[in-house]
């Protein structure tokens, strides 16, 4: 088998997406997974991200491989003015896999073809974050029992979250339907709409939350983040836009399940999470698994 | 019409471009790598055309291009023609095609994009789009326009 990594979720087909999905299931049955002693994995973090790396280096340790790497690129050579192909190319050396989350958006894609081990985006600045999408729809696909034609609602910042870019794109091979819930500042890019459109898939924009809650099977909830942001004004406009409360509840589908890639600020009050409709935090428990399905999928293991 | 503009150059044997649009001349010398050759070169810019209002006319002794270097300037030029010829005649005429992959010439739009800040080779895919082309950045998956080719 050729060295495969993931850096966009376009890099895995339809049939890729449902083998690791399968195969997390499998290890959330049995976590204790130890077919990967021996191996080392390199977790390269040039930005904290402490959610996500300690996803990634739990899933490592659960498949029985060990970690190395750092969660910080200012006590690396990086700061020194090392170059990006540099480091990889060096921590190659030693490793099995790289797995990598970067500021700069393309840098796993690039480290990618400067490595010869696989290498796993854990997000590259706005651009990509594919774990992240499988395991938004392992969450789908576990609340729902199925992924084929389901209503996805998508709130809040549309515009720069790449969370909503990118399970857009993976969930257009299950027939859905999308409603974009989102201010007009934040509204969803031209270009996914395009993609959609090219694709013969339905999209209704609102900028009302009430208008289509009660329509959903998924109402995917993301945060206004600051760090997105170049006008400070622009941010304080948007920022507490939708607020979600448990007394809104009332009248959604029984089935309708709350996803959030979290963190959260306000845009789920804490009166929803004991509602039945919240997976949030199951949902950031599904990552281990789907990390771990990732990773032995990429070894060549399962 | 063509005939009287390649005899007031008297080329005796290389290749002319044609029909670049005249804001593009200078950046097409750019991408054919044309600046530092030895060869004679004959710019003509700003020169009226039935079609294109006014139009750049490149006229090169002595070179011949692979189609791969021609077909660069069909990102900025897509309606040139190139003429190639030999002992004054018009041996050969040649029209662009889109090239799949933009290398090297173009530079992300995206201020975030790796290629931006690490010394990279920029890499784009070429997309039609609504009659314009679009470059879709290989490294950040961000389009970028045409204007950005150097």
């Amino acid at each position: 088998m050729s060295r495969k990594s993931l850096i966009s979720i376009w890099d895995f087909s339809k049939e890729e997406i449902l083998h690791v999905l399968e195969t997390a299931k499998e290890f959330e049955q049995n976590r204790v997974q130890n077919f990967l002693e021996g191996k080392v994995i390199a977790s390269l973090f040039f930005e904290p991200s402490t959610r996500t790396r300690l996803s990634f280096e739990t899933a490592i340790n659960r498949l029985g491989a060990k970690v190395i790497g750092f969660s910080d690129a200012s006590n690396t050579s990086q700061s020194k003015g090392e170059t990006l192909k540099d480091t990889i190319k060096m921590v190659n050396n030693y490793v099995d896999m790289i797995v990598m989350r970067h500021p700069l958006e393309g840098s796993s894609r690039y480290a990618s073809e400067v490595a010869t081990v696989p290498v796993v985006n854990a997000g590259d600045g706005a651009n990509q974050h594919p774990s992240q999408t499988l395991l938004d729809l392992y969450s789908i696909l576990k609340t729902q029992g199925k992924l084929e034609g389901l209503t996805i609602n998508m709130v809040g910042d549309l515009k720069y979250g790449r969370t909503t870019h990118s399970l857009l794109q993976a969930m257009s091979h299950f027939n859905p339907r999308f409603i974009f819930t989102a201010p007009k500042e934040l509204e969803m890019p031209r270009e996914y709409k395009d993609f959609l459109d090219s694709k013969g898939i339905e999209y209704i924009e609102t900028t009302s939350l009430d208008e289509y809650l009660n329509d959903c099977d998924i109402l995917y909830m993301t945060r206004v983040q600051q760090e997105r942001f170049t006008d400070p004004m622009e941010y304080e406009r948007v920022k507490d836009v939708y607020r979600l409360e448990a007394s809104m509840l009332g009248n959604v589908k029984d089935n309708m399940k709350i996803l959030h890639p979290l963190p959260r600020v306000n845009e789920i009050d804490q009166d929803v999470d004991e509602t039945p409709y919240a997976y949030y935090f199951t949902q950031a428990e599904n990552g281990l698994y789907v990390r771990m399905a990732i990773i032995s999928y990429l070894l060549g293991y399962r | 019409m063509t005939r009287k503009e390649l005899v007031v150059s008297a080329l005796e044997n290389g290749t002319v471009l044609d029909h670049i649009p005249a804001e593009n001349v200078y950046k097409a010398l750019d991408i054919l790598n044309l600046k530092g050759i030895e060869s004679q070169i004959t710019l003509g810019i700003n020169l009226a055309s039935k079609v294109h209002g006014k139009k750049g006319i490149i006229k090169i002794a002595d070179k011949f291009f692979e189609d791969d270097e021609l077909n660069k300037l069909a990102l900025i030029a897509p309606n040139a023609t190139v003429n190639v010829i030999k002992e004054f005649k018009v041996v050969e005429k040649k029209k662009l095609e889109m090239p799949k992959e933009v290398v090297g010439i173009a530079k992300c739009r995206n201020p975030k994009c790796v290629t931006n800040h690490q010394p990279i080779t920029t890499r784009f895919t070429t997309v039609q789009k609504n009659n314009e082309i679009q470059l879709l950045c290989h490294f950040c998956e961000k389009i970028t326009t045409t204007k950005y080719i150097i």
